[in-house]
């Protein structure tokens, strides 16, 4: 009997246990799952507002593209002004250039303890680089100049596409984007091994911008291609592109590192980029391209065409002339590119730019010049149409001759589109080919593309990078097209992993808990700040639920009128909680929740709030034009060119701003009485996220390892 | 008002669809076989392995392909919200089933018997599962978990 007993009791005892395991999982499962969704969210968050970014990039270019055409200046002082926008990404003729960028006079003083370079490159300099990179110590500016030299000179002489082959090389390994991480690039190396004679290496475009270490990393792989020219293949990304470089901070990083030869060394860069090869050919079977294809990809094409003329691929726009004919075009991020083919030569390509009708009363004459420009130019395409004679006013571009018209048989602007399309590209799930508007340049190209593209040149596989994974890597289209990433922790610690990147599970000192957190709390304060820079958008946007003006709206209208304004398509029901934290009755307070996004944000008092806002929604904008407009870098620009930057910018981007607004904005920043406003300081006061950003967790030094496996080993793919 | 009971259930259907939209690569309205746990229950619900497998049946393909469209979904997820089944596990009843383990009362549990119960009873945790939780739940120097204070950080950490 007492066996018996026994028994019941542990049989009762084991069921009960049995529920309570039961229970234990089916809760912990949840909260697993809960994680998931807020690690996917988060990701979601970081990808929209990037693209975002992106897309209004292309845009600012896209209008000065278009004023470049269309403007007429009537003024000297007007033109300029205008020419010193555009002229500044011009090339210098070659003997220009080397004396600009001369190095030869420079003198390394004795202090200098880094390393010296002597040409042609050994492997213990590369080593010596490595070495000195690795203590934080910075390469002296003169042989940085130099090497930048014998880069260029070396990669004058390659095609567009390179070629290789595994008969000579055991391995080949492909990278993607390092984006200025020299820790990952570290670490491949450590991983991988050094490129040599049986070592070969891809590095797949984007080297620099956003990471703290681009012109490390630029080094390195100039030093390597140019110790192992036969072993080491560089592709051109969208970021190997000076414009895009004013943006996203490699000039920036370059001219706070170099600040007396910052100027010439970002000079040398510029003409660098526009040579690296664009595409890079495995044994005639795997094709490399940094972005991707499109439907109307031309390798033959892509072979013969003068690569070094597009320095920046975000100014492809070029008039041609040519006897009788005269294009016109202009991609614009909204609407298709139109290259419609014509048989006969005097045909006529247009697709103007759809003018908002005017409806700010404040209108400066700027902008109604502007209009009437536009009118005009319509006017005299229609009459060119019609006449099929020369255009009698010489345009101000005509004026401002840009690149040597080229001989060849393609337009410019055809050659611009493949190279834009191979650098911008992103694949996508569904069939055909659609232009990217989220990028706002290249396309989406779905695996019908890449079928008929690979059997037209007879290939078997598509690697390519420019979007970042997860898992640092991903198959698409049945596995033929394969996108590497290679810069780990791309957005925010714990946010990705680089492909080839791999660290023992002992050194786990993050919980999946803590990593996702503080990668969600970085994305969602991007996206409050965000929401802040809306905030007059979205009041009018909430009023427009509330009809009987109650100030509280329900939670399901607060998303719908978030979405309609911001437009990142982003799950808000799923981030709300995040977002909203009290409601009443299930009712949300607009206004009361708007103040607190804005005491979030701090704020300066004595700057008019609604300014505040604009200024902040688009600072980074600013930032670029005040660049493009500070052709010397020096800083500092006059008044005057501040307040024509402000009206242009405003004016095209449909804000609204007085004089005594820009005025009372000006007065509050401190500028030297001669004039000249440091625009440093301008931006400085705006850089309230940046600020927080990397006090808190946003530190890339102190990288925490992940568990992740080496996905792809050494070899050819 | 029925009105309002529609706007309810409108608002439930735009929640579901948010929610299979983030895990929808694809953009073309199916979601992998193998996500569908983590979207029902980021949605809020608490299915057992068991119950989430009756779901799949009702979502599922005559012939499975591997994936769930969203039509079949929808329909099947939104009268689970409405009929609130799967409900939460209230902190309390947590704290008793980690109890129920605990044969001697003392306040926790050793790391070997919380692995022998999870990954061989109930429905069973796999080798990564189990370590991950070791990972947050284990206090290193006693090899124990201390499920009191394992269950409060656990709770804050779901706000």
């Amino acid at each position: 009997i007492g066996t018996l007993f026994l028994k019941t009791w542990l049989a009762l005892f084991l069921s009960l246990a049995f529920k309570a395991a039961v229970l234990i999982q089916q809760w912990y499962r949840r909260y697993v799952a809960r994680l998931e969704m807020r690690r996917r969210c988060t990701w979601r968050i970081f990808q929209s507002i990037e693209y975002a970014c992106e897309q209004d990039q292309i845009k600012l270019h896209n209008f000065f593209s278009y004023l470049m055409d269309h403007f007429t200046p009537s003024s000297s002082k007007e033109r300029d002004f205008i020419s010193r926008m555009f002229i500044s990404g011009e090339s210098f003729k070659e003997a220009e250039l080397e004396k600009y960028c001369d190095y030869e006079s420079m003198e390394v003083p004795d202090s200098y303890t880094g390393p010296r370079l002597s040409f042609p490159l050994l492997p213990d300099h590369a080593t010596a680089l490595l070495e000195a990179f690795k203590q934080k110590q910075q390469l002296h500016a003169r042989y940085v100049l130099n090497l930048l030299h014998e880069t260029r000179k070396h990669l004058k002489q390659l095609p567009n596409i390179s070629h290789v082959s595994t008969c000579y090389s055991e391995e080949v390994t492909v990278c993607g984007d390092l984006h200025g991480q020299l820790d990952d690039l570290f670490f491949i190396f450590y991983k991988n091994g050094l490129p040599s004679p049986s070592k070969s290496y891809v590095f797949n475009g984007d080297f620099v911008d956003r990471g703290k270490q681009s012109l490390e990393i630029l080094i390195i792989l100039f030093t390597f291609l140019l110790i192992y020219p036969k072993e080491v293949h560089l592709n051109r990304g969208n970021h190997e592109d000076h414009m895009v470089n004013l943006r996203y901070g490699f000039a920036k990083e370059v001219m706070q590192k170099y600040k007396v030869h910052g100027k010439k060394i970002l000079k040398m860069i510029q003409n660098v980029f526009c040579w690296l090869p664009l595409a890079t050919l495995i044994d005639q079977k795997v094709l490399i391209i940094h972005g991707g294809i499109s439907d109307t990809t031309d390798l033959d094409m892509l072979q013969k065409i003068q690569r070094n003329k597009f320095i920046s691929v975000l100014r492809g726009k070029k008039r041609k002339e040519s006897n009788k004919d005269v294009e016109i075009q202009e991609i614009n991020g909204e609407s298709k590119v139109e290259a419609e083919s014509s048989e006969s030569e005097s045909d006529l390509s247009l697709s103007p730019q759809p003018r908002p009708a005017p409806s700010i009363t404040n209108r400066l004459e700027f902008s109604k010049w502007l209009r009437q420009t536009v009118q005009e130019q319509i006017e005299w395409c229609r009459q060119l149409v019609d006449s099929e004679s020369e255009p009698e006013e010489p345009t101000y571009s005509s004026v401002v001759s840009l690149t040597e018209l080229d001989a060849q048989c393609w337009t410019h602007q055809e050659e611009w589109k493949q190279i834009l399309d191979i650098l911008w590209s992103d694949p996508m799930p569904q069939e055909g080919c659609r232009v990217n508007t989220v990028r706002g340049g290249g396309c989406y190209f779905g695996p019908d593309v890449t079928d008929k593209i690979l059997e037209k040149y007879n290939l078997q596989f598509l690697i390519r990078s420019h979007e970042c994974k997860h898992e640092g890597y991903e198959f698409c289209h049945n596995r033929k097209v394969l996108t590497i990433f290679s810069a780990s922790n791309y957005y925010e610690i714990g946010s990705n992993r680089g492909a080839y990147y791999q660290a023992s599970k002992t050194a786990h000192t993050l919980t999946m808990t803590q990593r996702i957190s503080r990668v969600e709390e970085s994305a969602f304060r991007a996206l409050r700040e965000k929401l802040f820079a809306h905030t007059s958008a979205l009041i009018s946007a909430f009023k427009a639920y509330d009809k009987d003006n109650t100030g509280k709206i329900s939670l399901s209208s607060w998303a719908m009128a978030v979405e309609s304004v911001l437009h990142l398509g982003l799950p808000w029901r799923m981030l709300r909680p995040q977002l909203v934290r009290s409601t009443v009755d299930g009712m949300l307070e607009y206004k009361s929740w708007l103040d607190d996004l804005a005491m979030e944000q701090r704020s300066q008092e004595h700057i008019q709030s609604s300014l505040l806002e604009v200024i902040y929604r688009n600072r980074s904008n600013l930032e670029t034009i005040f660049r493009i407009i500070d052709r010397d870098h020096s800083g500092l620009i006059s008044f005057e060119e501040f307040r024509q930057t402000w009206k242009l910018f405003s004016t095209h981007m449909n804000i609204e701003l007085t004089d005594d607004g820009i005025d009372d904005l000006v007065r509050s920043i401190d500028f030297n009485k001669d004039g000249n406003i440091d625009f440093n300081e301008f931006l400085e006061a705006f850089r309230l996220f940046d600020a927080t950003k990397y006090v808190q967790g946003g530190n890339t030094s102190k990288k925490q390892s992940q568990t992740s496996e080496t996905v792809l080993g050494g070899g050819l793919f | 008002m029925a009105s309002r009971k529609d706007g309810a259930v409108a608002e439930i259907e735009k929640k579901i669809i948010e929610a299979f939209e983030v895990f929808d690569h694809e953009c073309n309205k199916t979601v992998d076989v193998r996500e569908i746990g983590s979207i029902v229950r980021s949605l809020g619900c608490f299915p057992t392995e068991a119950e989430l497998h009756e779901l799949l049946a009702k979502v599922e393909e005559e012939e499975p392909t591997g994936y769930i469209n969203l039509e079949k979904f929808l329909p099947v997820m939104t009268k689970v919200l409405l009929d609130r089944s799967y409900q939460p596990i209230p902190e309390d009843v947590l704290l008793h089933a980690f109890e129920a383990l605990d044969e001697n009362k003392c306040g926790y549990i050793t790391k070997e018997e919380l692995i022998k119960y999870l990954t061989e009873e109930g429905e069973p945790f796999t080798e990564e599962e189990m370590e991950d939780m070791l990972s947050t739940a284990l206090d290193p120097e006693t090899n124990t978990v201390r499920y009191r204070d394992y269950i409060s950080m656990m709770i804050v950490d779901e706000t």
